[in-house]
């Protein structure tokens, strides 16, 4: 068993997982990585066979699974290396669908989760914009009552999926007098007047599509809004800790494959008349690496199983995510390091790994962010 | 259609463990997996039993410990049902007390068709599924690289070098399937979920009415009498090309004796 929270069944999705990454995504992630876009037909593949229902109740078709299992399957598809394609899955999986299934009505759970479940419409979450980012209630996009529905303009940037993306679940200000007053929208790709402003181009993360999006003068009606008008900041509250949660689960695999990756090189690469990996500096730094990656991936499985104990994970999640981020990028730098020259070109993964591991500290709640929602709840 | 696939579960190839030099056996205390070579009869059978539009596929694996992780893995891709045959008197077992194990825990399934694969990827004598076939009084067809069902009999296409055969015999029979001729399904996430509901029916050797005395160290007729490392591997001969490459490469494999 891998650890104390796992079962059977977790433990054989977990390898199911980092089965089917090995075969279907790692020999293909560099043209991925090449072409900006991961393939809709992996991400079918992967429907077909429910890798997107673990947290999808049963009685929609999902396994109904809890936050212990997005754990084990973010963890899973770290081990592909190409943290693109891992957040591609994630974003749909754990941090856009989970909206749905929490805020959705019998009708929009009708109509999208089936082709949630099967890949055929790939879920982006736009909360995030050019003046709001940390700090959401400077969101500056509106919806206005038009009729039987409701016209919103406005802009969102980074919005993961949303290039090649279906659905977009939408944030935007409907009550002018409170900054939290927030409602949320299912928005479609190709409703009128909501377009890609801009493909954008990043340092990592590169099979993963990003998008500046644009609300001109956008019509929904009123069966678009997703959970209680004004409410939706509150409501989107309750998938924080889970969206975090796989950010860092995603992160210790790669970390893993990395120290994995960088052992191996340094015990095969000769120097000094032996191997690398005999020089003390190396091989006790590489030790102290593992030592954090395993003190992030124990409290990360604990923080999730205190959510499904029905514990409040709010303190320790945080920290997770403050820590366990900044530890999965201490480790690739160390790996890097120790790759050398070979490290720093384009052509080793360690190099893109590493590239791929420093949005981790800032996208999903910043380092600083979450350090304060520690401090918040230290108070003696 | 009942269709019974013989399951090994065998130490993880990434991590095989250690032989121990007492018993001069391998140490089989980690967690087994199901032996990738029997996951083409797996899948063979799933696809045979989905083309006649019924029935079923039942695993039977002997293993220690009442292993069920490999087990669970084919159950998660399809499987209804499985039998599993534990006792510590199998220990030291040899090919043909296993196959007597089989033999009797296969026989209670009274199925139409046994598929087992032709060799295991940790012991591969290569022998199980035609002791088996014997002790049953089967007919065997070994090396399938297709088997459809028609009737009452099978149809086998059999690898030889040049090609292949075409078999037919009467079912019920045993045929052994080579690796790599049908692309294993993934399981499902439902598929592993469901899996842990599956019944299998555990049985130690009283169970299938086995004499301990004929299987185990006690009935088998081979004895391992040492081992060693394998010798590590000498270093190649480089030959630098200096325009006849290539005819010095043919006269040292000439000189192999293998062309
Ligand atoms: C590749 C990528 C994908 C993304 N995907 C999505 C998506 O799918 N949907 C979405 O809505 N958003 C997405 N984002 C946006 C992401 O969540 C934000 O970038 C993040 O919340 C930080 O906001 P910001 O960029 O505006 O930085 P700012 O809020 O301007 O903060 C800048 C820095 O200031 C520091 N800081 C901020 N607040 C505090 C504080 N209170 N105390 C101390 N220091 C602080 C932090 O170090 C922070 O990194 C994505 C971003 C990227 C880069
Ligand atoms: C020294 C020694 C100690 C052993 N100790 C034990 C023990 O403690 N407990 C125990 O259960 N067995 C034990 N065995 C039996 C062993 O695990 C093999 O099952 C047996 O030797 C078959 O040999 P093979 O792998 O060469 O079969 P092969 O003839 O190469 O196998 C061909 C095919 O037959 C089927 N098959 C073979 N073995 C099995 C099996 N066990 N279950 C289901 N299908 C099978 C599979 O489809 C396999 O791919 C021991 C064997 C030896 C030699």
């Amino acid at each position: 068993m891998r650890n104390a929270y796992m079962t059977d069944e977790l433990e054989a999705i977990y390898e199911q997982t980092v089965d089917f990454v090995a075969k279907e995504v790692t020999p293909h992630g560099d043209a991925w990585e090449e072409a900006g876009k991961v393939p809709r037909e992996v991400l079918q593949q992967m429907g077909e066979l429910g890798m997107f229902g673990l947290r999808v109740p049963k009685e929609h078709g999902g396994l109904g699974l809890g936050m212990l299992a997005s754990a084990t399957f973010s963890e899973a598809l770290g081990a592909s290396t190409f943290a693109g394609f891992d957040v591609t899955v994630l974003v749909h999986t754990d941090m856009a669908g989970p909206h749905l299934i929490n805020s959705g009505n019998d009708a929009q759970l009708a109509e999208w989760v089936p082709k949630m479940l099967a890949g055929e419409a790939i879920f982006s979450i736009g909360v995030s914009e050019p003046d709001a980012g940390s700090d959401v209630a400077g969101m500056r996009t509106a919806a206005v009552k038009d009729g039987d529905g409701w016209r919103i303009n406005g802009r969102k940037i980074y919005i993961t999926n949303a290039v090649y993306g279906d659905l977009t679940i939408v944030a935007a200000r409907t009550d002018l007098e409170n900054k939290y007053g927030i409602t949320m929208f299912l928005v479609p790709a190709g409703t009128e007047g909501f377009s890609v402003a801009n493909k954008l181009d990043k340092h990592g993360w590169r099979c993963s599509d990003t998008a500046e999006l644009i609300l001109d003068d956008v019509w929904v009606s009123d069966e678009q809004v997703l959970g209680t008008v004004h409410r939706g900041f509150y409501e989107t509250m309750k998938n924080f800790q889970n969206e975090r949660m796989v950010l860092v689960g995603m992160g210790i695999g790669a970390a893993q494959a990395a120290i994995d990756m960088t052992n191996a090189y340094t015990q095969e690469r000769k120097a000094f008349g032996g191997h690398l990996f005999d020089l003390g500096a190396i091989r006790q730094r590489m030790a102290m690496n593992q030592a954090k990656v395993d003190a992030v991936r124990a409290s990360m499985y604990h923080a999730a199983w205190m959510h499904d104990a029905g514990q409040d994970n709010v303190k320790a999640m945080s920290g997770v995510k403050a820590w366990g981020c900044e530890v999965v990028n201490q480790v690739m730098y160390d790996c890097v390091q120790f790759h050398g020259g070979m490290g720093y070109m384009r052509e080793s993964a360690i190099e893109r790994m590493y590239r791929d591991a420093r949005i981790l500290p800032i996208g999903g709640g910043a380092t600083e962010v979450m350090l304060e929602e520690v401090a918040k709840r230290s108070y003696a | 259609m009942k269709v019974v696939v013989c399951v090994k579960q065998i130490p993880d190839p990434a991590d095989p463990g250690a032989l121990d030099p007492e018993s001069k056996t391998l140490v089989r205390d980690a967690k087994l997996i199901l032996d990738e070579s029997d996951s083409y009869g797996v899948e063979m059978a799933l696809q045979l039993v989905d083309a006649a539009g019924e029935g079923e596929v039942h695993l039977v694996s002997m293993a220690p410990n009442n292993e069920t992780a490999g087990l669970r893995t084919a159950l998660a891709m399809g499987a209804a049902s499985a039998t599993l045959i534990s006792d510590e008197a199998l220990k030291g077992s040899d090919a043909l007390g296993t196959a007597k194990v089989l033999a009797a825990a296969i026989a209670r399934q009274e199925p139409d068709l046994v598929l087992a694969a032709t060799e295991s990827s940790d012991g591969y004598t290569g022998t199980v599924p035609e002791q088996v076939a014997a002790l049953m009084d089967l007919p065997s067809v070994t090396f399938a690289k297709s088997v459809a069902v028609d009737g009452g009999a099978a149809k086998v296409q059999r690898q030889t070098e040049a090609g292949y055969d075409e078999v037919e015999c009467p079912l019920p029979a045993l045929v052994s399937v080579t690796a790599g001729v049908v692309e294993p399904r993934y399981p499902s996430f439902k598929g592993i979920m469901a899996a842990k509901s599956k019944p299998v029916d555990e049985l130690d050797l009283g169970g299938l009415g086995i004499d301990a005395g004929s299987v185990g160290w006690a009935g088998a007729g081979q004895e391992i009498v040492s081992i060693a490392d394998a010798p590590a591997r000498e270093a190649g001969e480089v030959i630098e090309d200096e325009g006849d490459a290539y005819e010095r490469i043919v006269s040292f494999l000439d000189d192999l004796k293998v062309l």
